[in-house]
């Protein structure tokens, strides 16, 4: 029997959601192929983060150190790599996540084990594993092979696989130490800093009026705020905006920005990264409006618009003054 | 301050249709236009801010054919001092630990006190040489980086986490970082900048002089095939004239009851 290997993520004392997420996958790989869960536990006083797991995987692999108090890709890799070493995983999820994205293409040449990163699915094929993943901001898919290898490393995209438990399972906890070699990081966290403070709180908008790359200057972000104004809305906005410094960043939707749960959320001139997409899957309804029919906004949004936004937006904004003035 | 900056050009694919190739594994480029990634946008600008901060040296690298020097011009229009391209046939055939592997090569034979890379690559989305560099390089690193400044012979990085959280670092030299867009305002390039810059060296190196052994570029992440999204229900599209569009979506925003 082999184990899965599910590199646990945790952050201020709590076990993020990514983790839950590929546990249910892991899960669902182990019930298939009779492979066991096994969640790797890097940190320090990490005993109430085991006990979350205690159901979710057959084995967890605690390291509880002093140097592993906050995240570090480089104490990470070494462990994991010489815990892969021991056991021989065929297949290590790690989160496609800000730390993930550090910490899997190390582990991958450390290891010397193929990755794919960001993948929406991982199925088992030919003794080994394909993984699906999306390329051109989620416009084509591809399906993903390993050169021949004693295992693979795969990071899973946020939000694609149920955060629920699946199947009962027992673990059992194994302590291991750090090995002692060199383990001196060549990065010293210092301090987490909240970069999205601002007077509006998107978060608790029932109307959001968001706008995305699509709305080309500066100038034109005039137009939403008079429609979010005849909406009585409140203004959010994709990446690409603040990157520009359009908008403030405590109106960003999405991944890097704000989770939002309004009952309606329009966006215009917004394409539909996935990045995106994840800030608004607690929103009640999507309305998008996009010139380009293929952008994967369509995709997951509720209703769509498919016209130049220039010009159907006052067209909406005049009937909607219109209706509310009569 | 050394400062080399991998850079990618990329094919614009927003409002395109994207059309699979023959062999299904990747995507019709040929209509397609192409412009330097912009997180690749975003690092160079950062090294040069640096550079105009501290002195020292930037130099912009890619690996890719003729075409793909056009990035590498608006590089050093940008304020790079010097470029290599790494020609190396069809790049297709690589994984991106082959390009990583290229990448390393040549960085190591230029001074470097920082190596940037886009946090991503609006084609692939991999997200992953950057850090394969800095393990091939033996580099401290740091990831999604969204503020430098230096620190006594060390350097401060704010890296970008999810949920508007940001962890500041101290990080030790050298090192390589991957930018995160947003980090700056990447300077406008005119036609003259870039005609003007045509003057500063741009050296091609052959692949096979770099020396790196086959098997080290086969590919170990492998595309088997690529497809369009599958089918899914998808947005209800509200049709007809914008009168008839407006109305619609008047009487969504009522049922749903934010028409006050």
């Amino acid at each position: 029997m082999s184990d899965i290997f599910v590199v646990v993520e945790h952050r201020l004392g709590e076990i993020r959601d990514i983790t839950f997420e590929m546990l249910w996958k892991a899960g669902e790989l182990a019930e298939k192929l009779s492979h066991s869960v096994t969640a790797v536990l890097l940190g320090h006083e990490v005993d109430p983060l085991a006990q979350n797991l205690s159901d979710r995987a057959d084995t967890i692999i605690i390291y509880d150190d002093e140097r592993l108090k906050s995240f570090n890709a480089d104490l990470y890799k070494q462990i994991i790599a010489g815990l892969i070493e021991e056991l021989k995983p065929p297949l290590t999820l790690m989160g496609s996540t800000s730390w993930g994205m550090e910490l899997a293409p190390c582990l991958s040449v450390k290891s010397g084990l193929p990755l794919a990163t960001d993948c929406i699915d991982v199925i088992p094929k030919n003794g080994t594993f394909m993984a699906q993943r999306q390329m051109y901001n989620g416009k084509i898919f591809s399906n993903v092979s390993f050169a021949d290898a004693p295992g693979c490393l795969v990071t899973v995209r946020s939000g694609v696989f149920p955060k629920d438990k699946l199947g009962d399972r027992q673990a059992q906890r194994v302590q291991k130490d750090i090995p002692s070699a060199d383990m001196k990081p060549g990065k010293e966290f210092k301090e987490f800093v909240e970069t999205a403070a601002g007077d509006v709180d998107i978060t608790q908008a029932e109307l959001l009026i968001s706008v995305g790359r699509g709305i080309g200057e500066e100038e034109n972000i005039a137009l939403i705020k008079e429609f979010a104004e005849a909406l009585s809305g409140v203004v959010s906005c994709s990446r690409p905006i603040v990157d520009k410094n359009w908008l403030p960043k405590y109106l960003q939707v999405g991944t890097s920005g704000k989770s939002v749960s309004p009952k309606v959320y329009i966006a215009i001139g917004i394409s539909g990264a996935f990045q995106h997409m994840a800030g608004v899957s607690g929103a009640g309804t999507i309305i998008a409006v996009n010139k380009d029919p293929k952008a994967p906004v369509f995709r997951t949004a509720h209703y769509g618009i498919v016209d130049d936004l220039f010009k159907i937006i006052p067209v909406l904004k005049e009937k909607i003054l219109a209706v509310k003035k009569g | 301050m050394d400062i080399v900056v991998c850079v990618k050009r990329v094919p614009l694919t927003e409002e395109v249709d994207l059309v699979i190739d023959n062999q299904k594994k990747g995507v019709k480029k040929d209509q397609l236009a192409f412009v330097l990634n912009d997180w690749d946008n975003y690092a160079i600008e950062e090294a040069i801010l640096l550079k105009e901060k501290h002195g020292g040296t930037v130099t912009a690298v890619t690996v890719g054919n003729e075409d793909d020097e056009e990035v590498l011009r608006r590089c050093l229009a940008m304020g790079a001092d010097r470029a290599t391209r790494v020609e190396a046939g069809d790049v297709s055939r690589f994984d991106s630990l082959g390009i990583a592997r290229i990448l390393s090569q040549v960085v190591r034979d230029l001074p470097h006190d920082l190596v940037f890379t886009g946090v991503l690559a609006d084609d692939d989305n991999h997200g992953m040489v950057g850090m394969m560099m800095a393990e091939q390089l033996n580099l401290n690193h740091s990831c999604m980086v969204t503020a430098i400044e230096l620190e006594d012979g060390k350097i401060r990085t704010t890296s970008e986490l999810e949920g508007g959280l940001g962890e500041v670092s101290v990080v030790g030299l050298p090192a390589l970082l991957t930018i995160q867009t947003g980090i700056n305002e990447p300077r406008y390039v005119s036609i003259l900048g870039i005609r003007k810059a045509a003057k500063k060296e741009l050296k091609i190196v052959d692949l096979g002089e770099l020396g790196i052994p086959d098997e080290e570029l086969a590919p170990r992440t492998i595309i088997e095939e690529v497809y369009l999204p599958p089918e899914t229900e998808g947005a209800q599209i509200l049709e007809g004239d914008p009168d008839k569009i407006a109305t619609d979506f008047v009487e969504i925003l009522t049922k749903k009851g934010v028409m006050e």
